[in-house]
């Protein structure tokens, strides 16, 4: 089982600079899931005129959701990188409204891990934004942040 | 061209630019903490590079279309080619097909070395 399983622990987003720039929530994680909230804030507007969020901060929402839900797949905690990722916008995002973004990481191999998400306001049967991504596993030799977090939790031994 | 980009919160949000260059315009994301993604490389987080590339992919197209409304994205895919460092981040973007509906734009990023692009990007626009 994944280690992060279970934790809503908002620790697991507060790592990543972008993501508390953005004010990004985490609301849920389950194995090979995540759900990310993402609150409405002015400066996040990509149309001053109805004051809709800009797209590419789905595009934040959903990469964060879906590396996430690759770490909630991964036996042992791995350096992951997004190899690529496309953004379905279906419809536009209802303004003022708190957004959702949910990960699911329907395939892992040895390198590679494959994910589909979706994006809402209201109900996550109308989706705004559906999205495809790719990641790549062990693909720097750096300390996975979400293995460090791990090790500090554990008392701050050094990796094995 | 930087008027559209002071017109758009999310813009100033990330701190983005325009320049005019001889090969057209160039788009700017200077390196900044709000942008991390992975702080112990530290590296730009990658939502935050697709976003400026979907900027600048509307940035070239309001300057080609001259429509007054800013275009729609339908979609947007990203091609994560490198891990961009603690640097300024440079994309141009080319509009592939520019139709009466719907715009097909390419968008490449780079930092040091425009031959060697950390992202691409391609996204579909309804005008």
């Amino acid at each position: 089982m994944a280690p992060f399983f279970g934790r809503a622990d908002q620790a697991i987003v507060r790592h990543t600079p972008h993501a508390c720039a953005l004010g990004l929530r985490l609301v849920a994680i389950a194995p090979r899931e995540a759900t990310l909230a993402l609150p409405y804030r002015p400066e996040l507007v990509g149309d001053p005129i109805r004051g809709v969020v800009f797209g590419g901060v789905i595009t934040s929402l959903l990469d964060q959701a879906s590396g996430l839900a690759v770490a909630c797949s991964l036996e042992t905690p791995r350096a992951i990188a997004t190899v690529d990722l496309r953004v379905d916008y279906l419809r536009a995002a209802e303004p003022g409204c708190e957004l959702f973004g949910r990960a699911h990481c329907y395939k892992v191999t040895r390198t590679v891990a494959f994910i589909r998400a979706s994006a809402w306001d209201r109900t996550p049967d109308d989706p705004f934004a559906s999205a495809l991504a790719t990641f790549m596993l062990g693909a720097n030799t750096t300390e996975s942040p979400y293995a460090r977090l791990l090790r500090e939790r554990a008392g701050g031994a050094e990796p094995a | 061209m930087t008027r559209i980009l002071e017109r758009i919160p999310y813009a100033r949000f990330l701190g983005v630019t325009a320049e005019e260059g001889p090969d057209g315009l160039v788009c700017v994301l200077p390196f900044h903490d709000v942008i991390v993604g992975n702080a112990a490389l530290p590296a730009v987080h990658g939502g935050a590079l697709g976003a400026f590339l979907e900027l600048a992919a509307i940035v070239q197209l309001v300057a080609e279309s001259e429509g007054a409304r800013l275009p729609k994205p339908i979609n947007f895919a990203i091609d994560y080619l490198r891990s961009a460092g603690p640097r300024a981040t440079r994309a141009r973007a080319t509009v592939v097909k520019l139709g009466r509906r719907i715009a097909n734009v390419h968008v490449v990023a780079w930092q040091d070395d425009a031959a060697r692009p950390v992202t691409t990007g391609n996204g579909k626009f309804l005008l």
